[in-house]
């Protein structure tokens, strides 16, 4: 008889909560009367991202000492808690923007599936060895490849998901090589026993250690693994890829995190050197393409890309500081890229076409709500005061400071001025139009009302400017959930 | 006391973008709000004792880890500052009622949240704290050109934001190393440095906004296309957050670096004192005139300051309060002429002080005290600087005063080209002289001037503590 392993049920609970709500979203696909198809799954999508987040909040609240679990196949700590809290908080958001986008079909299947890629997230994050990280990527990878892909009438969503998932595939195949490099190295999976069995790694360790990070640089889309980032973020539904932006981000640069840190404590002095240089190269190749940037989805994709590059500093940190730094800084990035994608949205709707820098013109006296929200997420992109952007670069650039990486500090300030320039482009779009330039766009009748796409905005209005407000409390939280890493 | 000269004007900024009032309704409950700022002021004054430090302060934990907390306060001459914030953007807001801006709502709200940061930054006693209102001063600022704006906005807002942002950012890291290595960001409780890269992040920033020579390249075109309230309050106060910084952090805690370059920096001065006279003698239009006339005054400014004696000190302070009254009164005159002929520019103005009393003296009286003439408190400021930075040097001395009969030459072209040469084509006989509302904005702005110049030890000797003198701390 095998012995079967004592299962932690609660620290398996928001990933089983919202791998049930796609289950019961799936099923209510098939068998709930067409007319409230989307109104149960969409529901049934945002009741399990609520569970999960109060699920994630109480593992959490419970977790002070972490452990690993099931044969140290995954980890139950504060550090993946949090970073499943931000992702059900994401997950939530992306429910309540995506309501308002009307599909011919295929409504219950993108909130089954939207709820199955948070699931793996959470999964993800929690990942303690080789297997079950290779297992959580490809889980929420491949929810996202059809997610980008589900507006089938529209080519650009095909290209997306086409793009999305050779360029994912391959990433996820250099990782799975790196794993497989590492165990042969080491003869491990668990990423503490690498850690001891990989104290004198030879080449082929530091080889798979390598690929490692490269695969999990494909996810964060970080320079110069980012091809992929601006063309997906284009195409796939604008819902789709606000929740990438916020969640697959944070799933990605947690675990880089996480397994850095406890997997390859022994090769620090090179990781943090490649991260320092993954980092220079996502700020300059996501600054320096954004302004020329004339679609706005794009200009976020690589505006993202430049972010992944600020959080990188913190990893490259390599301290508690720059564990503080990062989770602090995914919490108002999260909330400015899911409001700046649901502005987007919102306008795009209103438009019935790509939103660029030109149509967005005069929308912020046209929206003055949407208009004003927008203005706020680009100066929290920029790190401007009242937005919790500033702290998280002031915290960034502390612990690179801290670490005694003050090049990194002069490569963050000059790719922050750069950046300048896009961000206030957008700013410049919404407002400063001359009147000349309007064209009144050509639609029935007045913008379709969207309450929810709203009141998502509200709420990454409020999380974005709150984080500059009440940093104490979130900076405790992320420094409860750093302490659970080996540093 | 002090928080609440902060949060007053933000928190009316917000009433007036979420309730839809009508815009002139706006103005006059942001104008109401200005009112009641000036009002609190004046109580903060009346209960400040000179002879004392930081004072009014508030303190509260904002983030421990990093030692970062929300802790603000006046000084002697931060008061003063905060003073003129309150005057003048009073004035202005008053001014954008008179002429009834377009959306109203969003911009008294904008003017008043400028108010609001301008204040935290003259009382912010935490570097990042500092920072925060330094770079929110920014975000109204550039909507304001940039929507209200002349003709040459965008290109007006672009450079502005390019240039301060450069100095801002490297402020940041400046801050982030000084702050690290002290242990605390606290401007009370941190020590001193002599870190000169961390002196250099910061005093860039300051230098593009005073603006010293050569990072004035931002501020004829902000000046010359911003409504001429904005102007107004950009040329007399905002540019004053760079006097409260060169003092609050530059001077008081850098002080070998600021040994080591104060030659350069005072030559830097000198050369923006004399360059920025001379354009201001050749500009073409009253508002040119102005903003050059100002960056030659923050350059006589920064002399002071790095004089590093204590008549330099309280001259410099006088003269901030000073320029910051008389360049927001010529800035809102132009913006009146303006009205009335269409255009500032000298070529088509000329004799309008035939039949406009009012507007002839009101104008003649600021240009009389812009230009220095002895008994005005601009006369008083400029010597006190003067005999200030004679002690660091004579020949600074002796430049200086001569850029004093430059301030005349280009003070007494202006008076004369708007209002005594002969009447050019474009000023039109029923071009109406200032009306009394437009009096009620200019006329406190000189009254002050003049009370001023009846009594400047009111400031020059209230800015610091007597124990306080830069020689002891020598």
């Amino acid at each position: 008889m095998i012995p079967a392993p004592r299962i932690d049920w609660l620290a398996l609970a928001p990933t089983l909560a919202l791998l049930g709500a796609s289950g019961v979203a799936l099923l209510g696909s098939v068998l709930v009367p067409w007319w409230m198809r989307r109104g149960f799954t969409a529901f049934v999508a945002f009741a399990g991202f609520v569970t999960a987040g109060v699920f994630a909040a109480i593992v959490f609240d419970k977790s002070e000492q972490g452990r690993t679990l099931i044969a140290d196949s995954f980890t139950r700590d504060r550090l993946g808690a949090l970073a499943a809290v931000i992702i059900a908080g994401a997950g939530a958001l992306t429910v309540l923007v995506s309501w308002g986008e009307h599909r011919r079909d295929h409504a219950g299947e993108y909130y089954a599936l939207l709820a199955a890629a948070g699931a793996g997230m959470a999964f993800f994050v929690t990942a303690g060895n080789l297997m079950t990280l290779f297992l959580g990527l490809e889980w929420f990878s491949i929810a996202l490849y059809i997610l980008c892909a589900l507006d089938t009438h529209r080519d650009t969503s095909l290209e997306a998901g086409l793009k999305y998932l050779i360029v994912g595939g391959f990433g996820s195949a250099i990782l799975l090589f790196g794993s497989a490099l590492v165990y042969g190295a080491t003869g491990q999976l668990g990423f503490n026993a690498i850690a001891v069995d990989g104290r004198n790694g030879g080449a082929l360790l530091l080889a798979g250690l390598a690929m490692l990070i490269a695969g999990l640089a494909f996810k964060a889309s970080a320079a110069p693994f980012h091809m992929w980032t601006p063309d997906v973020y284009e195409g796939a539904p604008t819902s789709v890829t606000a929740f990438m932006a916020a969640a697959t981000k944070v799933a990605a640069l947690v675990l880089t995190l996480r397994i850095l840190v406890s997997a390859f404590p022994e090769q620090e002095h090179l990781w943090t050197i490649a991260i320092a240089v993954l980092a220079i190269v996502s700020l300059a190749v996501g600054n320096l393409a954004a302004l020329v940037q004339r679609n706005v989805k794009r200009l976020l994709a690589y505006s993202s890309v430049s972010h992944a590059g600020f959080m990188l500093i913190a990893v490259a940190a390599n301290s508690q500081l720059g564990a503080r730094a990062l989770l602090y800084y995914l919490i108002p990035y999260g909330a400015t890229s899911i409001g700046a994608f649901a502005v987007v949205a919102a306008r795009e709707r209103e438009l019935g076409v790509p939103v660029t820098l030109d149509n967005l013109g005069g929308m912020g006296w046209e929206r003055p709500f949407l208009g004003a929200a927008m203005w706020v997420f680009m100066l929290g992109a920029m790190g401007m005061p009242l937005t919790g952007g500033l702290l998280g670069k002031f915290y960034v650039f502390s612990a690179a400071y801290e670490a005694g990486l003050w090049w990194l500090i002069v490569a963050g300030v000059i790719a922050t001025a750069i950046s300048l320039y896009y961000y206030l482009g957008v700013i410049r779009a919404l407002y400063l139009r001359p009147a000349t330039e309007l064209r009144p766009v050509v639609v029935g009748g007045s913008p379709p009302r969207d309450p929810l796409l709203q009141s998502a905005v509200f709420l990454s209005l409020v999380v974005t400017v709150g984080s500059f407000f009440f940093v104490q409390p979130l900076i405790d939280l992320a420094r409860d959930a750093a302490a659970s890493l080996p540093f | 006391m002090t928080t609440a000269l902060i949060v007053l004007p933000l928190a009316v900024a917000l009433v007036v973008w979420l309730l839809p009032l009508p815009g002139r309704a706006a103005g006059v409950l942001a104008l109401l709000a200005a009112l009641a700022e000036v009002a609190l002021w004046a109580v903060a004054v009346a209960g400040f004792d000179f002879d004392q430090g930081l004072q009014l302060q508030d303190r509260q934990s904002w983030f421990s880890d990093l030692g970062v907390s929300y802790h603000v306060g006046f000084f002697g001459y931060s008061l003063w500052l905060a003073g003129l914030t309150a005057v003048v953007c009073t004035a202005s807001i008053g001014y954008a009622l008179c002429v009834n801006r377009e959306r109203g709502r969003a911009y008294h709200g904008l003017l008043l949240f400028l108010m609001g940061a301008i204040v935290g930054v003259f009382t912010a006693q935490d570097l990042l704290l500092f920072y925060v209102f330094f770079e929110a001063m920014l975000i109204p600022i550039y909507v304001l050109i940039g929507v209200w704006g002349g003709p040459g906005r965008v290109r007006a807002t672009a450079t502005f934001v390019i240039y301060t942002m450069a100095g801002s950012l490297l402020m940041l890291a400046a801050i982030v190393v000084f702050g690290l290595s002290q242990g605390t960001f606290s401007l009370v409780d941190s020590g001193t440095s002599t870190n000169e890269w961390v002196f250099l992040g910061f005093l860039a920033a300051f230098a593009v906004k005073a603006p010293i020579f050569p990072f004035h390249g931002w501020l004829v075109d902000a000046y010359r296309e911003s409504p001429p309230e904005v102007a107004a309050i950009l040329s007399g106060v905002v540019s004053k957050a760079a006097v409260y910084g060169l003092l609050r952090i530059v001077i008081a805690k850098f002080p070998e670096p600021v040994d080591d370059f104060q030659v350069a920096i005072l030559a830097f001065a000198t050369v923006g004192l004399v360059y920025g006279s001379l354009l201001a003698f050749r500009a073409p239009d009253l508002r040119s005139v102005t903003a050059y006339s100002s960056m030659a005054q923050m350059g006589l400014i920064v002399l002071g300051l790095f004089s590093l004696t204590d008549l330099g000190r309280n001259g410099a302070v006088l003269q901030s309060v000073a320029h910051g009254l008389v360049s927001a009164a010529l800035f809102l005159l132009a913006g009146m002429v303006e009205t009335r002929t269409g255009s500032s520019v000298f070529a088509v103005l000329g004799g309008m002080a035939r039949g406009r009393p009012a507007l002839a003296t009101v104008l003649m009286t600021t240009g009389i005290i812009a230009l220095a003439v002895p008994g005005s408190v601009a006369f008083a400021g400029e010597f006190l600087i003067l005999a200030g930075v004679y002690d660091a040097g004579w020949g600074w001395a002796a430049v200086g005063a001569g850029a004093i009969v430059l301030a005349a030459m280009y003070m007494l072209r202006l008076i004369s080209a708007v209002l005594h040469r002969a009447r050019s084509g474009d000023v039109r006989d029923d071009a109406p002289d200032l009306r009394p509302l437009e009096l009620a904005l200019v006329v406190p702005l000189v009254a002050a001037l003049l009370f001023l110049s009846a009594w400047p030890a009111s400031i020059s000797e209230r800015s610091f503590p007597e124990k306080d003198t830069l020689e002891a701390t020598e």
